[in-house]
């Protein structure tokens, strides 16, 4: 029989990442999220100080007693026009770095982002469609300009149509035995494809709206309104926070399905549960953004990388590292003239992503 | 001595492939129980009904008393525990936190660990002889320690019964002897009841007390290794010829006869043979 041998260090043997860490990790993430909501609220076309952006904000978020020093278009210009947009980016980061996160430990597959099964071309098809149909169809040119639930049909139809097609390619991809991750992959590419063909039809039908589409395609914030995003804060939000309450399961899941069902899982009802959680956010994020690509696959290799593969950790800091990240991006984004902030992504988060996998490699080639 | 696994009548297929054909088998608490056979013979299908997650087409499963059907997936979890012969283990970890994992099914902590799971991993890593790796992270353990670190996983269940499925696969002969031999030992200290798929018919004979043989979908024979492993069954089951001897406590050794070399051309193109 062995011998135990002396520990080296005390360290509690279970129980996940120590109150310093957590507290390091996520009030790091909370300090940088402040730092870009202040920078990105106080840069603009329109110069600001930032002291006095700092006052705007204190006196209409925390309604401290200020002196209101301020002119009134300083304060339309925060507080209409800048704020909503940089919450919205937050917003929108944070649910894609999140269910990027989910997706990845769900489909065991790294190159897994929010949009891989669906969501991207369901929700491009049903904005494009509420583009483009008004155009065509002068009689639903009213509809169009009508706001339900305080947002427009282009939002409504993107996210109903990233629900709908996550729906559809789930139902295909179910076999007597469940949902295979390979067949649901598959079929997602399959469904995404049929989809981004109609998509490109109704590009060639649409005329003068290519311009709009285009940006909506590329990904952008220009549009972000209190009323949009009192609409996908909620949805976003409570699965976030529904999905770090299943942080134990995804653990498990990164062992694998049989190992997984061997500790208690019920595998195919937890793949459907994080399937519509991770799609809901996705969805509700594209729906008031267009698809905004490489946050919610670039976030969650980083921070692994950085604080390790525990969900617990791994969930609430993709979340704050994804808000940050896309708010800034947008900052850039309208820097540079107004570009579509998709772009901004693509443009620094794929080179970024080349280093990570060539950093990794040359880790695991070293160990 | 009381059944914890009760199988009766029990029949299952792969849609139209047919794989077991009706088997009954009974294991008392604290058994150490070998499951030999040939390779598509059954037997690891037979684990993963008792794992719960096939259900057969036939027959009923009980475990405690309790059919199969009945229990809920993560009580199941609380009391069968599962070694396979490999798993893909997640970079990133600490042994420790992989351990913890074994904890799932028992979990009532929204975000930490109760006592009694600190307690648990901390008994688990210790019996599996893996205390001292608890803080090295997984991407640096040998085959062995890995191995070890499974069995401390499995452990951290605080299961009744403990299924090895080929859990000596991809282990060098020493390894082989002292996984199977750390098995025995924790049988009788934790009071656990074995069921183990091998297929190193001699090991199986020198660790189990019982062995079960598969054959085309039935229980061919069960019994003590002397009973069960004959010259004939051996040939019967997987079509070798073998000489046998046998130690003082009646368990025999197998040494399988090799084919001469004109056979051994005919193997090796069947089709010109």
């Amino acid at each position: 029989m062995r011998a135990a041998p002396a520990l080296p260090i005390s360290r509690p043997l279970a129980g996940g990442p120590s109150l310093t860490r957590s507290v390091a990790v996520l009030g790091g993430g909370v300090l940088l999220l402040a730092v870009v909501l202040v920078a990105a609220v106080g840069l603009g076309s329109v110069g600001i100080g930032l002291d006095q952006t700092a006052r705007i904000l204190a006196h209409r978020l925390l309604g401290l007693p200020i002196d209101a020093s301020w002119s009134p278009a300083a304060e339309t210009i925060i507080f209409d026009l800048r704020l909503p947009r940089v919450l919205t980016a937050m917003l929108v980061g944070g649910g894609l770095g999140v269910a990027g996160t989910v997706f990845q430990a769900l489909l065991r597959n790294p190159m897994a982002d929010p949009y891989l099964i669906g969501t991207a071309a369901g929700a491009s098809l049903g904005a494009v469609a509420g583009i483009v149909a008004p155009l065509l169809l002068p009689a639903l040119a009213l509809g169009a300009t009508t706001a339900w639930w305080g947002i427009g049909m282009v939002q409504v139809l993107a996210f109903a149509g990233g629900l709908l097609t996550v729906l559809l390619v789930y139902t295909v991809a179910r076999g007597a035995g469940g949902v295979q991750v390979v067949t649901l992959l598959l079929t997602g590419y399959a469904v995404s494809s049929i989809l981004a063909a109609a998509v490109a039809l109704l590009m060639f039908l649409s005329g003068r709206a290519l311009g709009a589409i285009f940006a909506w395609l590329m990904g952008s914030l220009a549009g972000a309104s209190w009323s949009a995003l009192a609409f996908a804060a909620p949805l976003v939000l409570l699965s976030a926070a529904l999905l770090l309450l299943r942080w134990r399961r995804l653990n498990v899941l990164l062992l694998g399905e049989a190992a997984a069902a061997h500790l208690g899982l019920d595998i195919e009802r937890e793949k459907l549960v994080l399937t519509a959680l991770a799609t809901l956010a996705t969805s509700a994020a594209v729906a008031v953004s267009g698809t905004i690509g490489f946050v919610g696959l670039v976030v969650p290799h980083l921070l692994r990388l950085a604080i390790g593969p525990d969900h617990r950790l791994l969930l609430p800091a993709s979340f704050l590292l994804g808000a940050a990240l896309l708010a800034a991006a947008d900052l850039g984004a309208r820097l540079a003239g107004g570009i579509p902030v998709g772009i901004v992504t693509a443009l620094l988060g794929a080179p970024f992503f080349l280093w990570l996998l060539r950093r990794s490699r040359a880790a695991r080639l070293a160990a | 001595m009381t059944a914890l696994v009760e199988l009766s009548g029990v029949q299952f297929g792969y849609g139209s492939r047919r794989v077991l054909e009706g088997v009954d088998l009974t294991v008392q608490r604290g058994e150490l129980v070998a499951l030999l056979g040939a390779n598509g013979s059954g037997k690891t299908t037979l684990l993963r009904l008792l794992a719960g997650t096939l259900r057969p087409d036939q027959g009923t499963i009980a475990i405690a008393g309790r059919p199969l059907g009945a229990w809920r997936r993560h009580e199941l979890a609380q009391h069968v525990a599962v070694l396979p012969q490999q798993l893909d283990l997640p970079a990133g970890f600490r042994v420790a936190e992989l351990v913890e994992m074994g904890r799932a099914p028992h979990a009532r902590r929204l975000f930490g660990a109760s006592a009694e799971d600190e307690a648990a991993v901390e008994r688990a890593l210790l019996d599996a002889g893996a205390l001292d790796l608890a803080h090295r992270s997984i991407e640096e353990l040998s085959g062995g320690e890995r191995q070890r670190v499974l069995v401390a996983m499995a452990l951290a269940q605080e299961p009744e019964l403990l299924l090895l499925d080929e859990p000596t696969t991809h282990l060098d002969v020493a390894h082989q002897v002292a996984l199977l031999a750390s098995i025995a030992r924790l049988r009788r200290s934790r009071q656990l009841t074995v069921l183990a798929v091998l297929h190193d018919l001699t090991l199986a004979a020198a660790f189990a007390p019982r062995v079960a043989l598969v054959h085309d979908g039935r229980l061919l024979a069960d019994g003590t290794p002397h009973e069960v492993l004959s010259q004939q069954r051996v040939r019967q089951v997987f079509g070798v010829a073998t000489q046998m001897a046998w130690t003082a406590d009646g368990r025999p050794h197998l040494v399988v006869e090799l084919p001469s070399a004109a056979q051994d051309q005919a193997l090796a193109s069947p089709g010109r043979a």
